[in-house]
């Protein structure tokens, strides 16, 4: 049974002024251990496809299924990593990793536990009392995203994670990151403008067109090089260009806003 | 955003250093110098001024006149009781409108048709001129209590604004993680708005030290039987000038240390809130 299922959803935004369809009939299953990609161009409602997943917005028709159930209210199987990492300044770094488990009224002993566990096994022991920004922008996501993973959610949901860090910071967190969720086995939905993140990190791209929004193409990616290969493999494998180039034709026919 | 650091270790500073840190002193000591000499020429050219009849003392008084008049006022008058009137009622003003206005601004946060419904109530108070509400407040709360009345309805209202700024702020920000957690708008107010409002609230409290001190003046003026603002329109209606520039200068003094104390409460807050656990 798949862990996410989006049926014939749609989701307009209601302002004074006007009316935005932002989604009209998305479909997508995923199953549990998968890791899905979503391209496409800016404003296209990527996130809001998230928001939806993650039950912090109700669709406006259709119905989104966690684990084969309708979401009400955001879903404690539900991770959400931003794309800015919100570490409270007036908090460590331990502190930052307990936020969701403190709103969640999870047992604080057993939730600090685990969070410096995850610290040691990703390489950030030592830091857990530090302050937020005695870090690195790379270093405070890897934080970030194990904020998240201290609530042990099933499915993480990343919305451009990458996006506010430089070039080589990112190649690297991604790296970091793929190795982090494949390792804890979770479920992954990742957006992203950047079609070369896309393809290396996930076992499906999906493509989605501009507004109103739908998923018009998908694209499972398997390389013959072997089976998991690293982000970084995986842009030097074979198909890798291949792929790039159909992603690309699907996203040129619905222009690409640059950000 | 650097990488964290232990402690450095210090080498013994170059000849180069040594010679900035030298003129940087010296530039430091000129500054205050320069500062006492303004004020001493000040005084010196105002006593000059009264002694060779070039003012009238009687309309500008004179330094080593005042000298005495504090000496009177100070241990066989009540300049001291005066004082400390005037500073409580600053205090309890403060406090007061720092509780309220945090209230009023957690209120207009938590309900957005709260604050859409006030909005042009609070705009037509923050324009009123609020020394115009004092025989109000003087009818009402009579002579004692009006002097707090009028503190608070002219710090209040800033309050309010500042604080409720610094929240729209972080709801644009911070709070989209609170939501991904599920949390509701209490852990929202308690983990998030109030800790993240700490170096807000701070700069609300040092804009409403010289504003509740206005409002207390003002209340005094009008109405009290006490308090240096009291000794200054009294001495003003008897026509003894260096009872008012006493007090005036008594005033100065009092919200000077009133501004570092609140100085020190702020820094300690930001401290203890922003480098430590909470």
């Amino acid at each position: 049974m798949s862990i996410i299922g989006v049926r014939d959803v749609s989701l307009s935004y209601f302002t004074p002024k006007q009316e935005t369809e932002a989604l009209r009939g998305v479909n997508m299953e995923i199953e549990p251990g998968e890791f899905i990609s979503i391209v496409g161009p800016s404003g296209c409602g990527k996130s809001t496809l998230l928001s939806l997943i993650s039950g912090m917005l109700k669709p406006t028709s259709g119905r989104v299924l966690i684990d084969g159930r309708e979401t009400d209210g955001v879903s404690p199987k539900v991770g959400y990593m931003l794309q800015r990492d919100h570490l409270f300044e007036w908090r460590d770094v331990l502190s930052n990793l307990l936020v969701g488990a403190e709103i969640r009224h999870m047992d604080r002993e057993r939730a600090a536990r685990r969070a410096r566990e995850l610290l040691e096994r990703y390489g950030l022991s030592g830091f857990a009392g530090h302050n937020p920004d005695q870090l690195s922008g790379g270093m405070r996501q890897r934080v970030a995203l194990i904020r998240t993973l201290v609530t042990d959610p099933d499915i993480l949901l990343l919305d451009e994670p990458f996006s506010a860090l430089d070039y080589q910071s990112r190649l690297t967190l991604a790296e970091d990151v793929f190795r982090i969720i494949k390792d804890q086995g979770k479920t992954a939905v990742l957006v992203t403008h950047d079609i070369s993140e896309a393809i290396s990190m996930a076992d499906r791209v999906l493509v989605m067109s501009k507004r109103p929004s739908s998923i018009i193409a998908a694209y499972p990616i398997r390389f013959e090089e072997g089976e998991g290969l690293s982000p970084w493999k995986k842009r030097e494998a074979g198909k890798y260009n291949e792929y790039f180039n159909s992603i690309w034709k699907d996203l040129d026919g619905h222009a690409i806003v640059s950000r | 955003m650097g990488m964290p650091s232990s402690q450095d270790k210090r080498p013994d500073p170059s000849p180069g250093y040594s010679r900035y840190l030298k003129s940087q002193k010296r530039a430091w000591w000129g500054i205050l110098l320069s500062r006492l000499l303004i004020l001493a020429a000040f005084l010196g050219l105002w006593e000059l001024a009264a002694r060779l009849k070039w003012v009238d003392p009687l309309l500008t008084s004179q330094p080593s006149k005042l000298v005495t008049t504090f000496r009177e006022l100070g241990f066989e008058g009540s300049l001291f009781m005066h004082t400390r009137v005037t500073a409580t009622e600053t205090v309890i003003g403060i406090v007061v409108s720092m509780v309220l206005g945090t209230l009023i601004a957690v209120l207009f946060w938590w309900s957005t048709y709260a604050s859409k419904v006030l909005e042009p109530y609070m705009v037509v108070l923050n324009a009123l001129p609020k020394v115009a509400l004092g025989p109000i407040f003087y009818i009402l709360l009579g002579d004692e209590y009006s002097v707090y009345g009028m503190a608070v309805a002219i710090s209040l209202i800033v309050t309010i604004m500042m604080v409720e700024n610094g929240f729209k702020e972080l709801a644009r920000t911070k709070l989209q993680l609170m939501e991904s957690f599920g949390a509701t708008r209490l852990q929202m107010l308690r983990m998030v708005m109030l800790p993240a409002s700490v170096p807000n609230l701070i700069a609300t409290l040092k804009v409403n030290v010289g504003l509740t001190l206005v409002g207390v003046i003002m209340g005094e003026f009008l109405s009290s039987k006490a308090g240096l603002g009291y000794l200054i329109i009294y001495g003003g209606q008897v026509f003894q000038m260096n009872m008012v520039m006493v007090s005036i200068c008594m005033l100065a003094l009092m919200s000077v240390v009133l501004y570092g104390i609140v100085n020190v409460i702020g820094s300690y807050m930001l401290k203890k809130g922003f480098h430590g656990r909470t």
